[in-house]
């Protein structure tokens, strides 16, 4: 099953490698993520998204708990939550394509943040799914560049991951 | 206020946190440490000939102490060098700081002379690890290592220290800190009540249980207290191999050690019981087999001071995550205040089994030499026990040797048990004795080796000239590397592929060249009295040199796949 798991860790050189090198270390598998400091500089938030069944899971958040530069971590996907994923993509964009592509872009409550006369760049935010599904809906129109930033996800509710 | 450069720091605060010894090899990147060392008279440096050997050294020494072993070595192949004694410590929980002398900070990154990334290098083998930034963080980051290596599950912590760091005309004020924070480092203290009931609620129902004791219970000093709940409880006891001497292993109420190579009654207790009380042991596969087949009517009660070790190889009933004293101590009081006592009725029967077990293999653990036939290896590490009347720090390699004298030496202490059993690493022995032996004088420390293990270290013979290290060496000597002749022999028809050691060096021309005495032993009618004259020499370092049977195999074994019980008894018998 897919988690999304989501880590305070300190604000310092060397913490992301440890978590990363975590995974690769002990064979867990990394599907997504993102990184960036909190509104406390001396915190970083990680989210990962990762897969496994029950005992993997279990010992992904072990380990993670054990390194020295985890402050805190949560399994988002134990509770209420929401998740999103921002992307931008490239699409080929001439003739009766521009239309086609703007109108889509539209159904997907996406916005085109640049516009040359052959290629349009979208901006979509979602969660992973809707993202994919976006790029299905594409379909012929050619796709030249497709950037997503991971995962990132917070509890619903009052539940909140601080110090 | 006392204003100090980093290097004077760096040994200031060691004197400051106890340390006497350190273990390392100087190098440009260490230098200004290496001055400061000698510009002091409280920590003193003990020269090794490899760095990896200063690894093992300060293990050996964290092993048979409790306390950290400190390494000093310097950066890029001083640092690599160490990374086999790093990762040896780190796969057998032991506290270890290890500094790192490193390029100047601002050639980092530049592929500058003698330069390598070791913070990379051993970041999945280390508990944790530092950077210096800044010469006056120094005292709180050293607080910070010997905290963290020391506490929770203990292990080896990096410090790399950039030689700017250490440049003697930067001065900084020096505060020994008493103590550090750390906010996301919480070492576990007691375990859940709850759960330590239900623990002792299943104890007293069982009718065949096990206690089995790991490396945890010396790690965190809680033998005395497990001996005393083995006690109180009349069940049998096991250990794994890293938990030998946590019960008294000449007590009838022990059956020996568990897994691969451990006792018959030991792995058919598990097999057959009802109940496995688990306490600081991380059931690795060479404990377990099988997984799938480990202890199939058991409920399992596993008490762990790493939450992780809890559940990552077999199931658990009852996860304790606690340290061995306090959850233990628990225990007791429960029984205390119990209106019920262990089934004794069910714990007579249980007992009358394990002694049948435990009497179809007496006299036929393994086949004594016939005259005229090379010495068996087990006679010798008997012979060893005799010599030592079983009070001595014995200390292994990795290999056949190692399991003869895990099986046939009775360690009724904890701590006197040395042996690399998480990595299994070669050379391990003789540099980890020498830690011990130079830390403690006053006690007979005997490495059991093999002449292949022996061989990965043995530059070391040099160290313990210049400072004095009177170990006694046992070199099983089967002119082969026999566990992995051992394993060509049940695996691959007998193929020997480079399991076969060519031109050994006459040993005891080799160990005398250093000044040392070393005889050889050929016949088992010399062993006695060569052990005894070799003991007799308190101030020397001896190294007996005795030859045993190559085509000896170690059993009892598990079949591979197999279950606790599945076992080769000998080259014939099988359960």
């Amino acid at each position: 099953m897919r988690h999304i798991i989501s880590i305070l860790m300190e604000n310092e050189a060397g913490a992301l490698s440890r978590v990363v090198g975590l995974f690769s270390q002990r064979n867990f598998n990394i599907e997504t993520l993102n990184v960036a400091p909190t509104d406390d500089p001396t915190l970083s938030r990680l989210t990962v998204t990762t897969v496994g069944d029950d005992r993997v899971i279990e010992q992904i958040t072990k380990q993670l708990n054990k390194l020295i530069d985890v402050v805190k971590l949560v399994d988002l996907t134990e509770g209420q939550h929401i998740e999103r994923e921002l992307m931008m993509v490239k699409v080929k964009a001439v003739g009766a394509q521009r239309a086609e592509v703007k109108r889509t872009t539209e159904i997907f409550r996406g916005q085109i943040i640049d516009v040359t006369p052959s290629v349009y760049t979208i901006q979509l935010t979602g969660e992973a799914g809707k993202l994919d599904a976006f790029i299905q809906a594409l379909g012929a129109n050619t796709l030249l560049e497709v950037v997503r930033t991971g995962v990132s996800g917070i509890s619903r509710g009052e539940k909140v991951l601080s110090l | 206020m006392e204003l100090l450069s980093g290097a004077d720091m760096i040994t200031r605060f060691l004197a400051d946190e106890g340390v006497e010894y350190i273990y390392g090899y100087p190098g440009g990147a260490a230098l200004h440490i290496y001055d400061a060392i000698h510009r002091q008279d409280k920590v003193h440096h003990i020269l090794v000939r490899h760095e990896q050997a200063a690894t093992h050294m300060a293990d050996g020494y964290a092993r048979a102490t409790g306390k950290p072993g400190v390494v000093l070595v310097t950066s890029g192949p001083g640092a690599t060098n160490a990374v086999t004694g790093i990762a040896t410590a780190y796969m057998d929980s032991i506290p270890m700081v290890v500094l790192c002398g490193q390029v100047m900070s601002h050639l980092i990154g530049e592929d500058a002379f003698q330069e390598t990334d070791i913070i990379g290098v051993t970041r999945p083998i280390v508990k944790h690890s530092f950077s210096i930034k800044h010469p006056a963080e120094i005292p709180e980051v050293l607080k910070k290592a010997f905290h963290i290596a020391t506490t929770g599950r203990p292990g080896p912590v990096v410090v790399d220290i950039p030689k700017d760091m250490t440049a003697p005309t930067e001065k900084y004020e020096y505060v020994y800190p008493k103590k550090v924070k750390l906010r996301s480092y919480t070492p576990v203290g007691r375990g859940h009540t709850g759960q330590i009931k239900k623990a002792v609620e299943l104890m007293l129902k069982a009718k065949r249980p096990v206690l089995y004791g790991g490396g945890g219970l010396i790690l965190g000093q809680a033998a005395e207290l497990f001996t005393e709940l083995a006690r109180k409880l009349n069940f049998p006891v096991t250990t794994s191999l890293m938990g030998i001497g946590a019960f008294p292993q000449t007590d009838k109420q022990s059956v020996g050690w568990l897994g691969m190579h451990g006792s018959y009654e030991a792995n058919q207790a598990m097999h057959h019981s009802d109940l496995v009380v688990c306490i600081g042991a991380r059931f690795d596969d060479r404990a377990t087999n099988n997984t799938a087949k480990f202890c199939p009517t058991a409920r399992i009660v596993h008490v762990d001071v790493d939450p992780s070790s809890i559940g990552k190889t077999v199931r658990v009933d009852v996860p304790i995550v606690g340290t061995a004293t306090s959850v233990i101590e628990e225990m007791l009081s429960l029984l205390d205040e119990s209106r019920s006592a262990p089934d004794a009725a069910a714990l007579t029967d249980w007992w009358k089994q394990i002694d049948d077990w435990r009497a179809s293999r007496v006299g036929r653990l393994y086949e004594p030499a016939q005259p005229g036939e090379p010495m068996k290896p087990q006679q010798v590490v008997e012979a060893v026990w005799k010599a030592t009347k079983g009070q001595a720090y014995v200390v292994t390699d990795v290999g056949q040797h190692q399991m003869y004298a895990a099986q046939y030496y009775k360690f009724d202490k904890p701590n006197r048990w040395i042996t690399s059993g998480g990595l299994g690493t070669m050379g391990f022995g003789f540099p980890a004795a020498m830690g011990i032996k130079l830390n403690k004088p006053q006690e007979e420390v005997v490495l059991i080796t093999g002449e292949g293990s022996f061989q990965m270290m043995m530059q070391e013979l040099s160290t313990c000239s210049q400072f004095g290290i009177p170990v006694k060496i046992i070199n099983l000597n089967n002119q082969s590397l026999g566990m992995v002749r051992q394993w060509q022999d049940l695996n691959y028809n007998s193929r020997h592929a480079q399991s076969y050691m060519q031109s050994l060096p006459d040993f005891k021309m080799l160990v005398e060249s250093y000044g040392h005495v070393a005889m050889k032993v050929e016949k088992a009618e010399d062993l006695d009295a060569a052990m005894e004259k070799a003991f007799a020499l308190k101030d020397k370092l001896v190294f007996l040199d005795v030859y045993v049977d190559p085509r000896e195999h170690v059993y009892p074994m598990q079949v591979p796949q197999g279950s606790m019980k599945d076992m080769l008894l000998s080259k014939t018998e099988r359960t």
